[in-house]
């Protein structure tokens, strides 16, 4: 197993390298320049030239990206084009709060979705199973923003249990921070859930036609007993597969439901950062994302040994 | 006993903090401004978002007042020399720089020395100036070689790089370089937090304690910029309906501008004032250099197929908070006129199809860039493609992010290798007032852009703009530029918008603000 996640972390470094260069490359086809808008609609070509030139644009893209790549490997990410502060900085600043979103909203999918695909499949045909299975269609089918929006109105404008917007940190009180996460948590975890759900339910259901389930009910082993201990252990690989590919969902639901609850978290800072071509925090925070990813990815394999005594690597 | 005597203490000084922290929360302001910001220069950027940061932090040599006319501001006096070559300031006794140190003629001199090499106004002066010279700490000369009449304007310039008296040792930074957090110290009444700075959350202002106003009541720019709230943040809430939301909760003040289609939200909330808090007219810019807009008579054409209340009614809608207006300067100004545009910005197709025939318009496309994240200015492509093509014009709209747009403007190329034919945007009431401070109305021939117009003889007149030095004959001036501009079309005028912003009814302005400023903003 050590020699398997040695070999998954090293094959982790051609992969970023690639994503680098991809980023870097496109970055400089797509149009847009940061100087122009620094320099605002006024001002002149000569000035924005200026700009460009102390931002090391006007080099050739290939000592641009040897540079950006020499300062890397030595952990500096570069600073910002606009904020004039350490990327590092702006990154740590909003790592906090997608991740607190983003493990809200994992623990909140999980834990109500598992449950109820399984429900679903062991109540195949019955009321249960299909209100369960409209559910996840309406999971699926309702944009994130319009959730979003539907929810704000409903508990915060209409209601007044929960804050409209906003983030607190944890330093600054449990309460303030939970109270603020729930509805954002909810409704980046609306999609997440169907999703979930229905892939549990499919995959217990083939689980319960196989052989073992019924020497198990054999044995005079209680509904519960055969699902937790036989059913669910023995359908887990697909539903650990869903989640982390899930975490993309995850990652991309991030960006709306921040903007949306006004939660200063990457997801912004990444559109921030792409609507101004601050390049050097778009490149950070791609590879960031790569590297998570990647890391949930190599979680998940882990995992399947854990599930499956016959997956060995 | 002397354990309960200890809880006693406890509670009392507990009782104590919460009762200041309550105060302190009442002195908050939270606002959402129209963007978040993300350069802290505004001399660099022209972002109206800089500027409204720049009067938070410095303040300015002399400064326009409500009635547009050049006050006294860290200057305690001034005077003109008779040959009106030399200008000497005197600066206020006791004004202080943020981090405590006194400010000075040299500071005064580094200042407009950094603010003429970018300016627009700036520029144009700078190659009147002869020399600066530092008489002592709170004195300092202004020597030209000729007389340049808008001397006192151009160093109260309040918008679109404000003229702002910054420290030396920051004044002395690269004029092509913005600024970083560390170097935002100013003297005006408000102080930059650089440490609790978070881009893209929040930007925190406290008051000044040691600011000294001026004795004379807020007036524009100028007199008593009196801090009422301790402290400010500028929350950044990009999402406009959740920005609303948060206000008819009380999560935040004020928010700055508020979409027109969300406005009946605040409207109906009794709780919430509604008030205009910027004003500012659209426009449009045809290209010079490339056909089919290098043939003055089909720029006439354009102008007459234009229609300006057909263009605000579906890019503003509501009709209180939009304006036709013909003239190139804001209407009501002192320089406002509509002289030679009747029949213009009427869409009258008929008339424009002769125009175009007897151009011999040969239907070269016009492509129109136009920016489809920004809703105050994303229905202008689609509005102005209607009416032109009516009048016959070919018309390729080119949808981009507002960012794309720069670099696209920018190109001086024909349609088919990536230029551009017509492009549309919005100008600030305050910089929209004179023939000198919109670089869009430059016309040299060989330091225009974005267009590229090249008019002799609207250059002259703008020259001539520099040495009138009385407002009648700034008028006669005035008005001929704005005849030749519908001549030659340079700028074309698409009526003018107010935005309106709405905050919480314990809010109160002591005066009418030129700007969203919070000096002189009151919370009960």
């Amino acid at each position: 197993m050590l020699s398997f996640i040695l070999r998954r972390v090293l094959a982790v470094i051609p992969v970023l390298l690639i994503v680098a260069v991809l980023v870097f490359g496109l970055l400089r086809m797509v149009p847009g320049d940061p100087a122009a808008v620094i320099a605002g609609d006024a001002a002149t070509n000569e000035q924005v030239r200026d700009i460009r030139e102390r931002l090391g644009l006007e080099k050739p893209i290939p000592v641009q990206f040897a540079i950006w790549l020499g300062k890397l490997v030595q952990g500096d990410l570069g600073q910002s084009f606009f904020f004039k502060k350490p990327v590092a900085d702006l990154i740590a600043q909003r790592l906090e709060p997608t991740l607190a979103l983003g493990a809200c909203a994992l623990v909140l999918a999980v834990s109500v979705a598992v449950p109820l695909g399984v429900l679903a499949a062991f109540r195949q045909g019955s009321w249960v199973d299909r209100l369960v299975m409209g559910l996840s269609v309406v999971g699926f089918s309702l944009p994130l923003f319009v959730l979003a929006y539907l929810l704000v109105y409903v508990f915060a404008v209409e209601l007044e249990w929960l804050p409209v917007q906003g983030y607190a940190r944890i330093a600054d009180g449990f309460w303030p921070f939970i109270e603020r996460l729930i509805l954002p948590s909810v409704a980046l975890s609306v999609g997440y859930v169907a999703l979930i759900a229905r892939i549990t339910r499919t995959s217990v259901l083939e689980v319960l036609n196989e052989d073992y389930i019924r020497t198990a009910r054999s044995k005079g082993l209680t509904d519960r007993e055969v699902l937790v201990g036989h059913a669910l252990r023995n359908a887990a690989v697909p539903i650990l597969t869903i989640i982390g590919i899930g975490v993309a969902v995850l990652i991309g639901g991030a960006v709306v439901t921040e903007s949306v609850f006004a939660i200063p978290g990457l997801g912004r800072l990444t559109v921030e950062a792409v609507l101004s071509r601050d390049f050097p925090v778009i490149q950070a925070l791609i590879l960031l994302f790569s590297c998570g990813y990647l890391l949930v990815n190599l979680l998940i394999d882990i995992g399947y040994a854990f599930l499956d005594p016959r997956i060995r690597y | 006993m002397q354990t309960r005597f200890i809880r006693f203490i406890a509670a009392l000084a507990l009782t104590g903090l919460s009762g200041l922290s309550g105060l302190v929360q009442a002195q908050t302001l939270k606002v959402v401004m129209h963007s978040d910001i993300k350069v802290l220069d505004p001399l660099v950027s022209t972002q109206y978002i800089v500027r409204n940061h720049g009067h938070m932090v410095w303040d300015q040599l002399v400064a326009f007042d409500e009635k547009n006319e050049v006050r006294p501001q860290m200057a305690s006096r001034w005077t003109v020399s008779p040959d009106k070559l030399v200008y000497t300031f005197v600066l206020r006794d006791g004004l202080e720089w943020h981090d405590g140190t006194p400010v000075t003629s040299e500071d005064c001199i580094a200042s407009i020395k950094r603010f003429v090499q970018r300016d627009p106004s700036g520029l144009r002066l700078a190659p009147s100036i002869a020399a600066f010279e530092a008489v002592d700490a709170r004195t300092f000369r202004l020597k030209l070689k000729e007389p340049y009449a808008l001397v006192l304007e151009t160093l109260a310039k309040p918008s679109l790089s404000p003229m702002l008296i910054m420290p030396k040792r920051v004044a002395e930074s690269p004029a092509s370089e913005p600024i970083g957090p560390e170097k935002v110290i100013g003297s005006g009444p408000f102080i930059f937090k650089a440490d609790e700075w978070k881009p893209g959350e929040k930007v925190v202002y406290v008051r000044n304690p040691k600011y000294k106003p001026r004795s004379e009541p807020p007036s524009g720019f100028a007199g008593g910029k009196v801090a009422m709230v301790e402290r400010i943040e500028w929350l950044a809430i990009p999402d406009a309906q959740t920005a609303v939301s948060a206000l008819t909760r009380g999560e935040v003040d004020m928010v700055e501008i508020v979409p027109t289609d969300l406005l009946p939200l605040v409207e109906k909330d009794k709780a919430i004032t509604v008030l205009p808090f910027s004003s500012g007219q659209y426009f449009g810019r045809m290209n010079w250099a490339f056909p089919p807009f290098d043939n003055v008579k089909v720029r006439q054409a354009a102008m007459v197929a234009l229609n300006q209340e057909q263009i605000l009614k579906g890019v503003v809608g509501d009709p209180r908070y939009y304006k036709v207006c013909k003239s190139i300067y804001f209407c009501g100004s002192q320089l406002a006129t509509d002289a030679g545009s009747a029949g213009f910005y009427q869409g009258d197709a008929k008339r424009a199809q002769q125009m175009l025939k007897d151009a011999g318009y040969d239907g070269t496309p016009v492509v129109i860039p136009y920016p489809t994240d920004l809703p105050t200015l994303a229905p202008l492509g689609p509005l102005a493609k209607q009416q032109l093509e009516r009048a016959g014009f070919k018309v390729q709209l080119a949808p981009m992010d507002w960012q794309s747009m720069g670099p696209r403007l920018r190109k001086k190329e024909k349609v088919a290798d990536g230029g551009w034919g017509f492009f549309m945007s919005f100008y600030d009431a305050r910089d929209a007032l004179d023939p000198i401070g919109r670089t869009v109305l430059n016309t040299n021939c060989k330091t225009s852009f974005l267009g590229w117009p090249c008019d002799d003889k609207f250059e002259f007149l703008r020259n001539a703009y520099t040495r009138a030095d009385t407002l009648e004959a700034k008028r006669d001036i005035a008005r001929e530029v704005q005849e030749r501009n519908t001549e030659v079309g340079v700028f074309v005028p698409l009526g003018e918008a107010r935005f309106v912003g709405a905050m919480n009814r314990k809010l109160e302005y002591t005066f009418k603000a030129p700007i969203t400023v919070f000096w002189g903003l009151k919370k009960s």
